[in-house]
């Protein structure tokens, strides 16, 4: 493979596998039943309907078929998740190539680009710099995590890997794109792909929790586009390519325009960051995603929002940013304050998601705490007020506190009575999540190698040469 | 079925005249344009999504015949508006386009909904073909002319009288479009009359009548009416109405006919940028081709469902009919604006084309209107993919389901490749211009 192609790759080779495990003809694919349910409510259909049209959605339709398939043909769900996993590693290889061919230049690297609406300048562009490599990498290692970790797939495993895999590659094109139209496309395809997940596989009241997702972030997503087509109108010649307009910066600090155009992307990127007082989606969201799928959601989408605050607002609208640096930074500090307080506040919510699983709880935790990282982040590209940072310490403080609390009731509390017989962590269980302590062990202790990357990028920021 | 063969034969014969020069033909009563010609080819794209969606609907009605002659009749009535350039051709377009409407909407005359669904489409015909009728006078004895070229150059630079009967043709061509204050035979008509037909009435006239108006407006003088301020109103009034209306339906034909209404606004939204936007053009036609294809696939799975319509029918038509539903959620996320389907793309370039001309509170209304539906298409889609199969859901044969899977196939095509369409329609021009 030629090297302009690896982030193409990257991006679509996990969409296409999603497309092909869902088009496949059931006669290639079909699942096994791992356990008995009430696999009829598929048999109604009258054989000669389903022999034209339906495809494999489930086991509803394989289980149900009148002819058993051959023998070769029959994969168990657990063959489908490896499969699914080793395809989910294809661009976590890819992008460690990346890695290494990565020069650290300080501009965009291994661009790609294909034209396709020269009319409105719109291109399929992507490549790589300090930012988005590492975020583009993280993303691939949390969604094989995320696809390798077990989950009651409600007897519904190829949509369920497949939309997976289709939400890897939306994530990883919107991290690579550089032109903001494909940004935008990528953007609002995460919505769909997340809101069908929690939909389909959640728990407690989750289709209210999903259409609340849904509602908001897309509600975001709107004033997003707004302000892309805002900063789309002003440059000259017009054109969505990132490259350009960064170099462009189209509109000047003042003006009602560049205000307006700043709030619309402020509006979009703080909901799904999210920032008081855009947060209110995230909890129920959060607490009735299935784990991986909340895992995916804290780690990945959530960045989306922090990603778009440095990638467009910083780089292509930096005057209006410093004008509005001081209100963001304070809105920043509510949010670390608030997460955390809320947060510390938990012990009911803990106790209400203990019922349904003791892994999702994890997730939940480390949700919340990523919701507050979050701001940490942010606050941390506005270091210039060392009063907010000294507040965000606080929030750090708090956090900290919250945490030692966990652990003590984790490891020092009472057993409750109704978890006696629960098993401990499985075997997949133990080499998914060990994978990601040992990460965070990682840059933790030998973090050298990752700031590397991002301080090419960070340079100019900061005013380094 | 010969329907068919005429529709290809004449988008054949349109598919060659794009070639050839754009002028006024006809004694200046008939656009020969690139935006009347692309126009003709949307109406018989969605002419020939409802024959195949009829096909299977009316195989046992003995009557089937007259049907695809009135069909073809009520398309042709919105071909001609499309591309009517004088008011005397415009009177005679919206009268074949409604008369044939009011039959298709009353085709199962034994039906009660159908039948009430008819009186009304026909009541608020007649009201709004009256309307039409002497605004049309009143223009006419303004300008001394009846062609558009006519009006620009003889219409005075303002007075009431110009006001009032630009106002009455503007509320019958609300009529057709289905747009404020004419709007209440939408939903009527998309829940009684036969599914084929409510996918046929409500899309393809509303093609015509958005591209009088556009050809209507901007044959004013400058600086005669402010025009584009009070489109922006109808179309604002329009997209609230119907998005709030289709909140609370559990009817999902109903549904389908608020939302189109509320689609009509956003259709609106191209009009109003019309001269101040290089984009209002491409954006008219895009909005319309979405539109239509849309509308055919989300009737079409209603078709394919036997017209099945209340909401619990639809939980867990996933599970049952994986492509119905997808055909569904395609359709639906294509009137949302999801990238990447081409109502994406028809939203994105009417958005651009309103901030462009200086509307960007009109933008700003469409884009809260758009949260808003989210909310009612998702009261359909949430069951169909999160539900559980309540009974067996028996469907129609192949041809209603072939014409509902090409529709949202095209809607997904048009998305990703958007680029050639979008080229031709920015070459088209509106005449007169």
């Amino acid at each position: 493979m030629r090297a302009a192609e690896l982030l193409t790759a990257a991006i679509f080779v996990p969409i296409l596998a999603a497309l092909a495990i869902v088009l496949a003809p059931r006669r290639w694919l079909s699942i096994a039943a791992t356990e008995s349910g009430p696999d009829n409510d598929g048999g109604g259909d009258d054989p000669g309907d389903s022999g034209v049209l339906l495809v494999a959605e489930g086991p509803a339709v394989a289980v149900s078929a009148p002819a058993p398939p051959a023998r070769w043909a029959r994969v168990s769900e657990q063959q489908l998740q490896a499969a699914a996993t080793a395809v989910s590693a294809i661009p976590l290889v890819l992008l460690a190539v990346t890695w290494l061919r990565f020069e650290a230049t300080g501009g965009f690297e291994l661009v790609e680009a294909a034209r396709w609406i020269p009319t409105l300048d719109v291109a399929y562009r992507v490549g790589v710099d300090g930012l988005s490599l590492p975020l583009a990498a993280m993303t691939a290692l949390v969604f094989v995590v995320a696809i390798a970790y077990p989950v009651d797939l409600r007897g519904r495993p190829v949509p369920y890997f497949a939309l997976m895999l289709f939400l890897e590659g939306v994530s990883l094109g919107l991290f690579l794109a550089l032109d903001l139209f494909l940004f935008f496309v990528f953007w609002d395809l995460s919505l769909v792909g997340m809101y069908f997940l929690i939909g389909a596989w959640g728990h407690g009241d989750a289709q209210r929790s999903a259409l609340k997702f849904f509602l908001y972030t897309l509600a975001g997503s709107l004033a997003l586009l707004l302000a892309i087509l805002g900063l789309y109108l002003a440059s000259d010649p017009r054109t969505f390519d990132m490259a350009e307009l960064i170099r462009q910066k189209p509109l000047g600090a003042d003006g009602l325009y560049a205000t307006l155009v700043f709030l619309g992307f402020f509006v979009g990127f703080a909901v799904k960051t999210p920032l008081v007082p855009f947060h209110t989606w995230l909890p129920p969201a959060h607490v009735d995603a299935p784990a991986p799928a909340s895992a995916i959601l804290a780690g990945v989408l959530l960045k989306m929002g922090t990603y778009g605050f440095v990638r467009i607002l910083m780089a292509m609208m930096p005057d209006t940013f410093a004008r509005f640096a001081v209100p963001l930074g304070v809105l920043a500090v509510v949010s670390i304050i608030y997460g955390a307080l809320v947060a510390l506040a938990q012990s009911n919510l803990k106790r209400l998601i203990a019922y349904t699983s003791v892994n999702h709880m994890g997730y939940v935790i480390l949700g919340l705490a990523g919701f507050v990282a979050e701001f940490q982040v942010f606050a941390g590209t506005l270091a210039i007020y060392p009063v907010l940072a000294g507040v965000g310490l606080l929030g750090i403080i708090i956090t900290a506190a919250l945490f030692l609390r966990m652990l003590q009731r984790l490891f020092l509390g009472p057993l409750p009575q109704r978890w006696r017989r629960f098993p401990d962590l499985g075997r997949a269980e133990v080499m998914t999540l060990g994978t990601m302590i040992f990460f965070v062990v990682l840059v933790g202790v030998y973090p050298l190698w990752l700031l590397d990357v991002i301080d090419s990028f960070a340079g100019p920021f900061v005013g380094r040469p | 079925m010969l329907a068919l063969l005429t529709v290809v034969v004449a988008a054949a014969a349109s598919l060659a005249m794009l070639a050839g020069s754009e002028h006024l033909t006809f004694s200046d009563t008939y656009a020969r344009d690139g935006v009347a010609l692309w126009a003709k080819l949307i109406v018989l794209a969605a002419t020939a999504g409802v024959i195949g969606l009829s096909v299977s609907w009316f195989r046992r009605d003995p009557r089937h015949g007259e049907y695809y002659t009135i069909l073809l009749f009520s398309a042709l009535g919105a071909i001609l508006l499309a591309g009517a350039t004088d008011l005397k051709e415009f009177v005679v377009a919206m009268l074949l386009s409604s008369v044939t409407g009011f039959v298709l909407a009353a085709y199962h005359r034994r039906s009660a909904l159908a039948s009430e669904a008819a009186i009304k489409y026909f009541l608020l015909g007649a009201f709004t073909s009256a309307s039409m009728l002497i605004g049309v006078a009143y223009l006419f004895g303004l300008a001394g002319s009846t062609t558009l070229p006519g009006l620009s150059q003889g219409l005075p630079q303002g007075g009431l009288a110009l006001v009032v009967g630009s106002a009455l043709v503007v509320s019958a061509l609300a009529f057709k479009m289905g747009a404020v204050p004419a709007h209440a035979w939408m939903p009527d008509v998309a829940q009684g009359s036969p599914a084929p037909a409510a996918a046929f009435v409500t899309s393809a006239p509303k093609v015509g009548g958005l591209v009088f108006l556009a050809r209507f407006v901007i044959s004013f003088p400058s600086g005669s009416l402010d025009w584009a301020l009070a489109v922006a109103v109808v179309a604002a009034a329009t997209m609230t109405l119907g998005n709030l209306a289709a909140l609370w339906q559990d009817d999902v034909r109903r549904l389908l006919g608020w939302s189109a209404v509320s689609q009509t606004g956003y259709g609106l939204m191209a009009v109003v940028a019309l001269g101040r936007s290089d984009l209002a053009v491409p954006a008219l036609l895009f909005f319309l081709l979405a539109y239509v294809l849309g509308n055919v696939a989300a009737f079409g799975v209603v078709v394919e469902l036997r017209g099945l319509t209340q909401l619990p029918a639809y939980s867990g038509l996933a599970r049952a009919h994986a492509w119905l539903a997808n055909a569904l959620a395609v359709s639906f996320l294509s009137f949302i604006g999801i990238p990447p389907l081409a109502g994406f793309f028809a939203k994105l370039i009417l958005f651009a084309a309103a901030i462009e001309a200086g509307y960007t509170w009109l933008a700003v209304v469409a884009v809260v209107n758009t949260v808003i539906s989210i909310a009612y298409y998702a009261r359909v889609l949430a069951p169909a993919y999160f539900g559980e199969l309540s009974a067996p859901v028996p469907v129609l044969a192949r041809w209603a389901q072939a014409a509902t899977l090409a529709s949202a196939f095209a809607l997904i095509a048009l998305g990703l490749a958007a680029e050639p369409l979008l080229d031709a329609f920015a070459a088209a021009r509106l005449l007169p211009a």
